[in-house]
């Protein structure tokens, strides 16, 4: 092993690292974001009252985390039960990596010039799928460990909703590959940067990009598609048994599953970091055309975010069976309508794409 | 470094299956399953076949055994007891099958002398999605949409076997509407 190699893996170590921490830092004030804007559409405050305006309230909320008592339920499954926050949170943190949230910048003053991505492979989106399949395992095998009815119930529901809508999200992401004929994340950002920037793939495929949206939503568990911890019928589903420290990696693994999605549409089918113009003004390769890249990914990705929230502060949940019915009856035939009609485009206007 | 992580994973590989055997829980040896699965798929990722890998884990580990974990739950099978088991012939047969493998390993081992030369990963585009897809679709085209319409067939004969029932009965869908 020389030196190359040796620099180079502790360079993946740090890049590792600091998008964890990006990651940690997004998901804290996602769930600060959440608290106020949902007390906004709700008419009242939210927490304001830990440092300026409530921004250090994720800090303190940590702490709470950290200092409470951690119960472990007398007749559950110990191995199990321990196990699967940390593979919920594993999961959802290992996709983190395959994003490319900028494009290659060169350094000022030197000549290295380094990609904004952790780690680039030809399988990108292959790769985020089959990690997001085995995050399931966590909510599973927490509703089994817990011992608990309520908890069982959830992670069943939990189960059975995520492989019903992983299939429509698969299909919805087809279009695409079609589109861009790779799998590999970077180049598909990379062919939507025509027409000064604004060749997104949501103009090509809409409905695909429709579909995304509402299986993504259903992927994470979030209102409307919130029935794994429907909080008025299983108490708190497949968490009702998980305190403390344990407790706080699942609401991390969610936060981080949403944003997880949110990147993925941002990549697929709005551009990725490409800013409409950026590339006449800067100049491509430059570090300010990189950096107003990256915010511009950003600003994207907190677009989505903002619109769970949303969601979550606008509509009631839906009723088991009808959640069923929708995901097989009229998401997925409507994928498959999606891909037929953007195959047919591609077969009879080759050059338009 | 790749001798070092080859060993990390076949050591999992192994010991995951070995897992499977033992546990008496049947959701333990599930679990086991997964790892092996995630473990063998590491593996394909070091043979420089990243497709392959991605496959596994979104087939095996993503949805075959998440159906399998679900019915295990939904059945809450118990802890299997000690008991002499009941085809007591299978532990000859088994004991007699591994030795043959052994044998079989044994006599690779020694005869075969010179491993093919491994191609490099930056210069083979054996493993690729692309060289895999335009394989599949023009080469392979026959096999592939024979294996769709065998698959095909499998689903329908399940919903016909899931509902043994006849079709959905007027008053149930009476009910659900």
């Amino acid at each position: 092993m020389d030196t190359q190699t040796v620099i180079d893996i502790l360079l993946k170590f740090v890049a590792i690292t600091v998008a964890f921490v990006v990651v940690l830092f997004v998901v804290a004030y996602t769930v600060l974001a959440e608290r106020r804007v949902l007390g906004f559409i709700q008419g009242r405050l939210g927490p304001n009252r830990v440092g300026p305006g409530g921004l250090l309230q994720p800090f303190a909320d940590l702490l709470k985390f950290i200092l409470k008592e951690d119960i472990v339920p007398d007749k559950s499954t110990r191995f199990v039960y321990f196990l699967a926050p940390v593979i919920a949170t594993m999961a959802a943190l290992m996709t983190m990596i395959v994003y490319p949230f900028g494009p290659e910048i060169r350094i000022p003053f030197t000549d290295i010039v380094i990609p904004l991505v952790v780690a680039h492979f030809d399988i990108g989106l292959l790769y985020v799928l089959g990690v997001t399949s085995v995050g399931v395992y966590g909510i599973m095998l927490a509703g089994w460990s817990s011992n608990n009815k309520y908890s069982l119930m959830g992670g069943l529901r939990a189960s059975s909703q995520m492989i019903s809508y992983e299939l429509a999200l698969g299909l919805s992401l087809i279009g695409v590959i079609l589109l861009a004929g790779t799998l590999d994340l970077a180049q598909i950002v990379e062919l939507q940067s025509g027409w000064h920037g604004f060749r997104w793939f949501i103009f090509f495929h809409p409905l695909g990009f429709v579909i995304y949206l509402i299986a993504a939503i259903a992927e994470t568990n979030r209102v409307p598609f919130d029935l794994p911890e429907a909080e008025t019928e299983l108490v708190a589903g497949f968490h009702t048994e998980y305190s403390a420290m344990k407790f706080a990696l699942f609401f991390l693994a969610e936060y981080i599953n949403m944003f997880t999605v949110s990147m993925l549409a941002t990549t697929l089918f709005l551009g990725g970091w490409n800013v409409p113009f950026a590339e006449d003004i800067f100049g491509r390769g430059t570090f300010l055309f990189g950096l107003v890249s990256a915010i511009g990914f950003l600003l994207k990705v907190i677009f989505f975010l903002f619109l769970y929230i949303w969601l979550r502060g606008t509509l009631p949940r839906f009723r088991f069976d009808q959640l069923m019915n929708f995901g097989w009856k009229i998401l997925l035939p409507f994928a498959l309508l999606s891909i037929f009609i953007t195959a047919t485009l591609i077969f009879l206007f080759p050059n338009l794409f | 470094m790749l001798v070092l992580l080859f060993i990390l994973f076949g050591a999992m590989a192994i010991g995951c299956a070995l897992a499977v055997v033992a546990q008496r829980n049947p959701l333990y040896s599930a679990i086991s399953l997964i790892g092996v699965f995630v473990s063998l798929a590491c593996l394909y990722v070091m043979l420089a076949a990243p497709f392959i890998a991605a496959v596994q884990v979104i087939v095996y580990a993503g949805a075959i055994m998440v159906l399998v974990v679900f019915v295990i739950m939904l059945l809450n099978v118990e802890e299997e007891e000690h008991r002499r088991p009941r085809l007591r012939f299978l532990v000859p047969t088994a004991v007699v099958l591994a030795g043959v493998m052994i044998a079989e390993v044994a006599f690779i081992l020694v005869t075969v002398q010179q491993s093919p030369a491994i191609p490099g990963s930056s210069t083979s585009d054996v493993g690729l999605t692309q060289s895999i897809g335009s394989a599949l679709f023009t080469r392979y085209l026959l096999p592939f949409e024979i294996t769709s319409i065998l698959l095909l067939m499998a689903i329908v004969g399940a919903m016909t076997l899931a509902r043994r029932g006849g079709l959905i009965q007027p008053r149930d869908q009476a009910k659900r509407d």
